[in-house]
């Protein structure tokens, strides 16, 4: 707390906030399928890595750059997704949730048991595209160009997300689906489906976030491994299923995260989870979810 | 003078018991290793392949011996290792264990070694505290250590006129260590240490301990970290503009592996010490294409694969100089320390009575995309460290064993 200048402090904020542009986007993805499926997305660390492993073969087998992927990888994890969707998870969509947690798990040791037998765990080289190199000297902090695009871009997904679900007529026949199949389909509408799309979608920003992970870390099989946790904690303190929750629970975490990486580094693996026994203690729900 | 009598006898019936079983030809060989945590391509089931080549090149199998390789998964958990090899001491019998990177592994495990008096051949952790402070007469300790490291990069940055350090260190027996070490190397030769940062094993994101060390203003940035943290170390580094700016990074352990997967562009200029590098020579250079066509990722051998070939090498000849397998882990430990270690991978060494193994290190360079002709033609050698200056001083060892 001593002899901390606030230049280092303001620099500590802004790399939390980085951090929490995945926390972010992987918690959103998690949130939609669990507020509308009642899926436990295990296997949501394992997508993420897959997005990162797509972006990786498409530029160095199809000559596809960044930007090309950030499209493209998107549609290829979610395609995945509706294919583990129409496949599995489908049939047990009756059952506890607890079957669709062991299965979600149970596919996330698998795909990063394959890729891990094929690509060791060192991972492969992904470079920052050219367009985004460099860094600008902010006063306080070099602030990478890459970093900056990776917070902007978050919050405009993130927003656009939270805004299609809440506020346009698609949204509101999602979330009525949800409440009542029944009814919804009686309307004409192809509920089925539209929860494949769904989990189709919530998937594929996991497989964005891989994208946009790819130049920061090295690609490899355990990169989501090692997030995913922390993730299911953002969602847990935001409440599960609320989308803006685990928005805005998903920046503010990696914000204490990265002061507490500053201020008492010994703590910074386990403060969200600290964080997120609090918060059960105290509001069961999660932050802003609603109690059932 | 009765009881004396009766002590012969029995001292002389041990040692019957002890000759007949001298000649038992079962060999149970377990290695133990980090399968698929962030070292998982330093050692992992490469580890169990090098042993594997080394039990096939020993030709015991055709002399009637019957050698068996078990192999677990540590997960780079102190708790998790003790307890395999408690099990494969008690359970499985096996008489020798192998590999086991991790410091904080290796150390616990070397508590369970000595208490079940099983051979113990660290090739995978790094920490000197294995031959200085916890050195035991089951131990040898083989490729590598901190204060090698300390002494080959560390030794080197600094005389190249990288005078003021800051440390980003894994916080763990090894990152400690490695600090340690080469903070003595560094302050040795008139250099100062600024401060360290220290981060949790494993971790994804480093860019708050680098903002610090960027802070510092220190010459030189030491990684005194190893496998998938250091690879995003040094790519963070770079994002974060820290060579750009005029400091100097020192990764303290870096393997071949991690020099391959962060890619030459991020990783040339790179400075590494290793003991064992694919591309030496020609047996090197036999062993790896043998080791790569058996890997499913098609990769060349690290220094910690090339130390479970050697130690299983150097573990065999002995048993067959011995002329069985006399379970007894001590016994083989102190017959091994008096045969010279030799083999195409290391050359020619020996094994200190503290159990650390002596043979000459290299400092490496990771070469320049322009200077590579494959995709793991990834350094040159800068010097050679000999044998004697490459390891601690017996004269400096710690080791309680030494002072009796």
């Amino acid at each position: 707390m001593f002899g901390i200048s606030a230049p280092a402090l303001l620099a500590q904020l802004l790399v939390g906030l980085i951090n929490g542009s995945f926390y972010a986007l992987l918690s959103l993805g998690l949130a939609v399928i669990f507020g509308l499926l009642n899926v436990i997305n295990f296997a949501h660390g394992a997508l993420f890595m897959m997005g990162a492993f797509v972006a990786y073969f498409l530029l160095n087998l199809a000559g596809v750059g960044y930007w090309g992927a950030l499209v493209l990888a998107p549609i290829v994890v979610g395609a995945f997704g509706v294919l583990l969707e129409r496949t599995m998870l489908r049939r047990i969509a009756n059952l506890d949730h607890l079957y669709g947690l062991l299965l979600t798990f149970g596919l996330a040791l698998i795909i990063q048991g394959v890729f891990q037998n094929y690509f060791g765990s060192s991972g492969l080289p992904y470079a920052i595209p050219a367009e985004l190199q460099g860094a600008r000297n902010l006063g306080f902090m070099f602030l990478p160009n890459y970093r900056a695009w990776v917070v902007v871009f978050s919050i405009a997904v993130c927003f656009a997300t939270w805004f299609a679900i809440e506020k346009t007529q698609l949204g509101a026949l999602l979330r009525a689906a949800t409440e009542n199949p029944a009814l919804v389909r009686a309307f004409g509408v192809n509920v089925p489906r539209m929860i494949t799309l769904t989990y189709g979608f919530g998937v594929g920003l996991a497989g964005l976030a891989g994208v946009l992970a790819a130049p920061i870390n090295q690609v490899r099989p355990l990169m989501g491994a090692d997030l995913i946790i922390v993730v299911f904690a953002v969602v847990v303190i935001g409440g599960m299923g609320s989308i803006l929750g685990s928005i805005l629970t998903g920046f503010a975490l990696g914000v204490v995260e990265g002061l507490t990486k500053y201020f008492y580094p010994e703590a910074s693996n386990t403060v969200v989870f600290v964080i997120m026994a609090l918060v059960l203690m105290i509001k069961p729900a999660g932050l802003f979810g609603r109690t059932a | 003078m009765k009881i004396s009598v009766s002590m012969l006898a029995l001292t002389a019936a041990l040692g019957l018991a002890g000759a007949a079983r001298a000649d038992d030809k079962n060999v149970k060989l377990g290695v133990l290793t980090d399968m698929a945590g962030l070292y998982a391509d330093a050692g992992g089931k490469g580890s169990v392949v090098a042993a594997q080549m080394a039990v096939e090149d020993s030709g015991l199998a055709a002399k009637g011996w019957k050698i068996d390789i078990v192999s677990a998964d540590h997960q780079n958990k102190p708790d998790v290792g003790v307890n395999i090899s408690r099990q494969w001491a008690d359970q499985d019998k096996v008489d020798g264990i192998f590999d086991v990177l991790t410091s904080s592994v290796a150390l616990a495990v070397g508590g369970v070694a000595k208490d079940k008096n099983l051979v113990y051949m660290n090739s995978g952790a790094a920490a000197s505290d294995l031959t200085n402070s916890a050195c035991s007469p089951n131990l040898v300790h083989w490729t590598y250590d901190t204060y090698m490291l300390a002494n080959g990069t560390g030794k080197a940055v600094t005389k190249a006129g990288g005078d003021s350090w800051f440390f980003v260190t894994a916080d763990y027996a090894f990152g400690q260590a490695l600090e340690r070490d080469t903070t003595a190397v560094v302050v040795a030769n008139g250099g100062k240490v600024l401060g360290d940062a220290r981060h949790p094993l494993s971790s994804s994101d480093f860019s708050s301990y680098l903002l610090q060390a960027q802070a510092s203003k220190a010459k030189v940035i030491g990684l005194a970290n190893a496998g998938a943290d250091t690879t995003n170390s040094i790519k963070q580094a770079s994002e974060f503009g820290v060579t750009a700016g005029g400091q100097k990074l020192a990764a303290l352990l870096l393997f071949a592996s991690d020099v391959h997967a962060l890619g030459l562009k991020v990783a040339q200029g790179l400075q590494f010490t290793v003991s064992f590098y694919w591309d030496a020579n020609d047996g090197t250079r036999a062993f790896a294409k043998r080791f790569s066509d058996r890997m499913a990722n098609k990769q060349m051998p690290t220094m910690v694969q090339a130390g479970v070939y050697a130690s299983v090498n150097h573990y065999l000849k002995t048993l067959a100089a011995m002329g069985g397998n006399p379970h007894d882990g001590a016994k083989v430990v102190a017959r091994m320390k008096e045969i010279p270690t030799e083999d195409t991978l290391f050359g020619k060494g020996s094994i200190e009575p503290n159990g650390r193994v002596v043979h000459p290190a290299y400092l490496y360079q990771v070469k320049t995309p322009a200077e590579s002709k494959g995709d793991w033609d990834i350094a040159k050698l800068v010097a050679t460290i000999p044998a004697d200056e490459a390891f601690t001083p017996l004269a400096q060892s710690t080791c309680a064993m030494l002072k009796k």
